[in-house]
């Protein structure tokens, strides 16, 4: 009877540890287990207000933000993106031969994995790869110039739920995996993760800032950031927080800056766009 | 008993200033805990986990140097160092140790 038992016990555990093994952190179980801890830890605030940021979490911020948004700071470069959008490269071509639906209401699909190139590829990425294959120079990643294109095409896709896809491909899977580590290693002189502020700390006062959230963090870029004094891209967004945790940053659109990038939106999935966003 | 108080003095001084010398720092000792500051940075940065604050050091041990002022740029350079190897170290602990911040 016991050995009955044993046997019994052996083929349960051996038929359910390779079950587990192969749902327990995969990008399914992450984005529930993910979702659920900002729910139970906010109950209080909308699913689709998480991509407010720090609006979704401090009532006297939502309202200067409420009169900020009368006149957005970001409103100059939505302008200047749509005019070089409009606007032809040397050969003819535009931006939007680039990109499905002529580039309108597309950001929700950014980023993606490439399965040519075996890469992550963010709208940023993209647009200079339009250029430079339309015979252009490529803008730099962090302002100016790619703040206002990414502005515009935010801008376009408001409102459209984030739709970022891991297509079977293992290299695209240990992307997601290689932003996940990245999102949660601790870096820097003062030893923070972006997890540790946006997921352990998210809503909580760092001087006179509130911590936004991580889900939906990066769902209003491009931002205007008056600590900046005008907009920045992702690029500039991650670099700053590197250096505000005393690390050397790395260079814009690296590899772990697009994988992070792609493991923060897939944890977004189904969250409005809702760049270009403005933030203290 | 006054004779032998000034020779106790004078040899006093004479030991001290033999031991102030003996530990002053050189050109080449600067050059050397520079390198070793640098090459520890240069590792970090292959691990992508360099610091602000090593890259600081080593900036102001190299203005020291630059004034003469071997003795501080030799601090600041081992300090620059032991920033260098800290970042390597948490890079290292942080391989396995960020699955334990993971939301579960």
């Amino acid at each position: 009877m016991l050995r009955k038992i044993i046997v019994a016990v052996a083929i349960v555990v051996g038929i359910a540890q390779p079950l587990l093994a192969d749902n327990a952190g995969s990008p399914e179980t992450d984005f529930k287990m993910f979702r659920d801890y900002f729910k139970s830890r906010f109950p209080k605030v909308p699913m689709n207000d998480f991509v407010n940021g720090p609006y979704s979490m401090d009532e006297g911020l939502r309202k200067q933000w409420k009169a900020i948004e009368e006149f957005p700071p970001y409103e100059f470069a939505v302008e200047q993106g749509k005019q070089m959008f409009a606007t032809p490269f040397k050969n003819g071509k535009t931006y939007g031969d680039c990109f499905a639906n002529k580039g309108i209401g597309v950001r929700q699909n950014y980023p993606y994995f490439d399965t040519k190139s075996g890469q992550v590829i963010t709208l940023d990425v993209a647009l200079n790869q339009c250029r430079e294959s339309n015979g252009e120079k490529p803008f730099d990643y962090s302002k100016d110039d790619m703040a206002s294109l990414t502005a515009y095409m935010a801008f376009t896709s408001r409102g459209k739920p984030m739709d970022i896809k891991i297509p079977n491909d293992p290299r695209a899977l240990d992307a997601y995996k290689k932003g996940e580590q990245y999102f949660y290693t601790r870096r820097g002189q003062l030893n923070f993760s972006c997890a540790s502020c946006h997921v352990q700390s998210a809503g909580d006062h760092i001087r006179t800032e509130v911590l936004a959230p991580a889900l939906g963090i990066l769902n209003a870029m491009p931002i205007y950031r008056s600590a900046w004094g005008g907009m920045g891209t992702t690029s500039r967004r991650l670099r700053t927080c590197n250096e505000q945790v005393r690390g050397v940053p790395l260079p814009a659109e690296d590899e772990n800056y697009r994988d992070v990038e792609y493991y923060l939106s897939y944890m977004a999935n189904g969250l409005p766009v809702s760049g270009p966003g403005a933030r203290p | 008993m006054y004779t032998r108080a000034l020779i106790r003095l004078a040899i006093g001084l004479s030991l001290a200033g033999f031991a102030t010398s003996a530990l002053a720092a050189s050109a080449d000792d600067f050059k050397a805990a520079y390198a070793k500051a640098e090459a520890a940075n240069k590792q970090a940065g292959a691990v992508k986990n360099q610091w602000t604050t090593t890259a600081d050091e080593l900036k102001k041990a190299k203005t020291a140097a630059d004034a003469g002022k071997f003795d501080d740029a030799v601090k600041l350079a081992q300090h620059a160092e032991a920033l260098a190897h800290a970042s390597i170290a948490q890079a290292k602990e942080q391989e396995s140790a960020w699955t334990q911040a993971v939301v579960r």
